[in-house]
């Protein structure tokens, strides 16, 4: 691979606190390696900031190996960025070429608020898992682990939506700021399990009126989650979810009745 | 000598009989209690959720924004569980011995078997939340190999293992917030805990977005706040991974095991420049197909897909051949330093060797022709399937190491090269999980562990889920059971308040240096002191050089640190500054216990006592025990003792050819 430096201007979103007004601030750049990651050339601009006397850009950030889900940038009007199925973290500076004009924003959402800079809270997909996004099996009562067989393939779709980081992504893509996909993932991953079976009829009940209380908006499926996905998470879950929740409403319904 | 209240009775027998006779607490009882955890990775999450489960009225603390997003997430091969799911001679016994031998015999033979007589019970729980492990096609859980090791004990669901089974945690966890029997503090950094009549009883935490200072009670704190591994700078942890929890605790009198004790990963993705932030770890499960080699001229600057095969040293399976590719990690390493260092590195900086899955790929798609009816398949038919099938097994692997080189490790072989990833060492804890301090317990890779010298592949994970599920459910009730009568104690206590006060006056000091270097800057140099001087390979000399250097370094920080920003906000670099500043203690402490400890054993491999083939060379007679160091006020340590008793294992020089 040849590594070249280049130069940029970045145009940052700096906001102190939730309650204060942002504002985009530009910064030039000297000298960043295309071997560098992302976030590393913000940690050289910061360093630089610092040493100037400047306040630094806050950013969340931690396991920089595209898992942990914290790291969170608007790209140039994407979510992480150019790269397909990748983090902020992961993208590296190669995407770029000397001379690029760089536009670096927040998740926007409202129910995700901004903290700081480009740093939000993402609590609302917290309370969300806790309106059902769990197996209520307490420790100690399990039996072996292979009482009950479990087919590949179906191990397999469970899996792929379990691999969802929770990074709020799909929201930011989002033109309604829906978290579908999220709630999507994490209802499919406990749905496709045998396991996950008895909680079914409420789990997506629950967890969409959660999404709805949050502030997230509705799904219209124009698509734009699953494109910018990180973990490339099939829209195909959605449908899944859907297919939960009218199961789910007509069981209660029957109930009723 | 230090007592680790080890059960008495055969080592089969002796957790069942502390079970059996461990103190309980009722019902009615356990919701008077209180119990703080710190952190919310395996360990601490697990821990969490089964004491509130069990009733205990639970606090949780995470600096990280979600519980979600602790490191264990990041752990990507898998578990170990003596299960014997594959028939081939596994048992709860070789589990503890592979441990054991693993660690070079420096671990305690009552903890390593009690984890491995649990850790079945993890794979079932784990199962039963809703983990999606890896499964044949007949439905049944799938494992593989790790090093070390003989037998396929270990599971795995693809290469994120770790994230399924945090987010199994995290899930239990939030299942338990929402029940209100865990009010979870998320961006919060515990900066104390509060010692009242010699039991822990509270911490201060500071609220990371608003920089305000809490005072929490607890009639017992369990730290799960994890490894150390960041005092080299550069490591496999994440950024915000530190010593600060376990350091406060180590200052209110919880002794510090093992320091020295810190596991080099062999395959991890090498350095390109200074502006490097941290190093990204490529599975050790990769060992399980990949082979290891560099050219067998110096200096061959060849492209790795250009050296014929009779000018390769697969240097591992030449000096290892029992184990060849799959040796425990810190002889895997020491290997990969040798060859670099004897100048048969490869790449730009010379600081790597190649894991090549060429052969792999072959023997795969060899396979999948035949299975297919094809018998006399072309060289691109072979290639074909067999990269599909190295791709379900690595292919997330294989993605990042494209993502972050630039280059496709289909097409030519990985580079790469050891990199700071665990520590062994950490909190002295007694067969309890209880520290020095009567009321703190230390859990997962935080506390001194099962591991002895060196871990093996997939065992971290094991542990953190054991001591969490498994283990502190019953060893604190044995204390708790003796607190019934202990009713909330205010917080406006004199202890909290003078806790308190400390923290304060060290963010002052910290923010009123004024300096002019940054926090990062200062972490950056102690790391290269730490990395050149206690890495790898370790002497006299050169330790006692870099405990002069990290005084002066330390001093220096206390002169010249520059923190922008406020107290009362998100102050990121405040943040850092105070992880910095214990990282900076820490290391000096690392230095002192490796220059004490004059053998070399698993990963801490000290020049001077090696055998004549460049093995670790042990001295049982002097070092078979746990260095427990005592901080005293700053200015030494003083080091106590716990003798390692082997009863079931003979130690010997530990042989993997």
């Amino acid at each position: 691979m040849e590594h070249y430096t280049m130069n940029l201007t970045l145009k940052v979103w700096k906001q102190k606190n939730t309650a204060s007004k942002g504002r985009f601030e530009t910064f030039e750049v000297k000298d960043i390696s295309s071997e560098m990651s992302f976030l590393e050339m913000f940690d050289v601009l910061n360093e630089r900031l610092i040493n100037e006397g400047k306040d630094p850009i806050a950013f969340d950030h931690d396991c920089r190996e595209g898992i942990c889900g914290m790291c969170s940038m608007y790209i140039n009007g994407r979510p992480h960025g150019p790269w397909h199925g990748t983090t902020t973290c992961q993208l590296h500076m190669r995407a770029f070429k000397d001379g690029d004009t760089i536009v670096v924003e927040p998740w926007r959402a409202n129910a995700f608020p901004v903290i700081k800079d480009l740093m939000v809270d993402r609590s609302a997909f917290d309370r969300i898992i806790q309106a059902g996004g769990y197996i209520s099996v307490n420790t100690g009562n399990a039996v072996d682990g292979n009482t009950i067989p479990v087919e590949r393939d179906q191990a397999e779709r469970s899996f792929a939506a379990a691999a969802c980081i929770g990074c709020g992504a799909c929201v930011a893509a989002c033109k309604n700021s829906s978290a579908m996909l999220f709630t999507a993932a994490k209802v499919s991953h406990l749905a496709l399990l045998p396991q996950g079976d008895p909680e079914r009829k409420t789990r997506a009940l629950n967890m969409i009126a959660q999404m709805d209380k949050e502030g997230f908006g509705s799904c219209t499926n124009t698509g734009a989650c699953e494109a910018v996905c990180p973990k490339e998470i099939s829209i195909a879950y959605i449908a899944q979810l859907n297919s939960e929740f009218i199961r789910g409403a007509v069981l209660q319904h029957e109930e009723n009745e | 000598m230090l007592n680790s209240k080890t059960p008495s009775g055969p080592l089969e027998k002796k957790w069942k009989n502390y079970k059996d006779h461990c103190k309980l607490v009722n019902p009615a009882n356990k919701r008077k209690l209180e119990v703080i955890v710190i952190g919310t990775g395996l360990a601490g999450a697990s821990a969490a959720a089964t004491l509130a489960e069990l009733g205990y009225k639970v606090k949780s603390f995470c600096f990280q924004d979600s519980p979600r997003r602790a490191h264990s997430i990041a752990a990507q091969g898998g578990i170990n569980a003596a299960k014997n799911y594959q028939n081939d001679g596994d048992s709860v016994y070789r589990l503890f011995y592979d441990t054991i031998k693993g660690g070079d015999y420096r671990s305690r033979e009552s903890n390593t078997y009690r984890l491995a007589e649990v850790s079945a019970n993890i794979i079932d729980q784990c199962v039963a939340q809703g983990v999606p492990f890896a499964r044949e096609y007949g439905g049944l859980l799938s494992n593989r190999s790790f090093g070390g090791v003989q037998v396929q004990r270990t599971f795995y669901a693809a290469g994120q293992t770790g994230q399924q089974l945090l987010i199994g945690a995290y899930q239990a966890l939030e299942r338990q917030i929402a029940l209100g029997a865990v009010e979870m503090y998320s961006r919060h950094e515990m900066l104390d805990i509060v010692v009242i009549d010699g039991k822990a009883r509270g911490v201060i935490v500071r609220n990371l977005i608003t920089g305000e200072l809490e005072r929490h009670f607890g009639h017992a704190v369990v730290l799960c706040s994890g490894g150390y591994g960041n005092v080299f700078y550069l490591s496999t942890n994440a950024m915000g991974s530190n010593v600060t929890a376990a350091w406060k605790a180590h200052k209110r009198g919880a002794y510090f095991g093992n320091p020295c004790y810190t596991q080099i990963h062999p395959t991890c993705i090498p350095v390109t420049g200074d502006h490097q932030s941290k190093l990204t770890l490529m599975s050790e499960s990769l060992r399980n197909d990949g082979r290891i080699w560099v050219p067998k001229n110096k200096g061959d600057n060849r492209k790795g897909n250009a050296i014929p095969e009779e000018e390769r040293d697969y240097y591992l399976e030449r000096r290892y051949p029992a184990f060849g590719n799959l040796v425990p990690r810190d002889v895997a390493s020491r290997a990969a330093k040798e060859r670099c260092d004897a100048g048969y590195g490869v790449g730009t900086s010379k600081q790597a060797v190649f894991l090549d899955f060429s052969d792999a790929i072959k023997r795969y798609g060899k396979i999948e022709c035949s299975k297919l009816g094809n018998h006399n398949p072309t060289d691109e038919e072979v290639r074909h399937h067999g990269m599909e099938v190295v791709k379900e097994k690595y292919g997330n692997l294989f993605d990042m190491y494209e993502k972050i080189t630039g280059e496709n490790p289909y097409e030519v072989p990985m580079r790469i090269y050891p990199a700071v990833h665990y520590t062994m060492g950490g909190l002295w804890v007694d067969y309890e999980l209880m520290t020095t301090v009567p009321g703190l317990y230390a859990l997962g890779e935080c506390n001194f562990s099962d591991h002895g010298a060196n871990r093996l592949g997939a065992s971290a994970l094991m542990q953190g889920l054991a001591d969490g599920y498994f283990v502190i459910p019953y060893t604190i009730g044995n204390y708790l059971a003796d607190e019934i009568r202990t009713p909330p104690i205010p917080t406006s206590h004199p202890a909290f308040e003078e806790a308190e006060k400390g923290v304060t006056n060290k963010i002052n000091s910290l923010m009123n240096i004024k300096g002019a270097q940054t926090a990062e800057s200062f972490h950056k140099r102690l790391g290269k002191i730490m990395w050149d001087k206690c890495g790898m390979a370790r002497n006299a000399a050169g330790l006692k050089e870099a405990i002069q250097e990290i005084r002066a370094l330390r001093e220096e920080f206390w002169k010249d640190l520059r923190i922008p920003g406020g107290i009362d906000e998100m102050n990121p670099e405040l943040d850092k500054a105070q992880r910095v500043s214990d990282f900076m203690e820490l290391g000096e402490l690392i230095c002192i216990d490796a220059l004490n400890r004059e053998e070399s054993c698993g990963g801490h491999f000290r020049e001077e006592y090696q055998t004549s083939e460049g093995e670790a060379l042990r001295n049982d007679e002097k070092f078979l025990n746990v260095s427990a160091w005592q901080y005293k006020d700053g200015k030494e340590w003083e080091l106590h003792k716990e003798e390692l008793i082997f009863e079931e294992v003979k130690p010997t020089q530990r042989s993997y050819k």
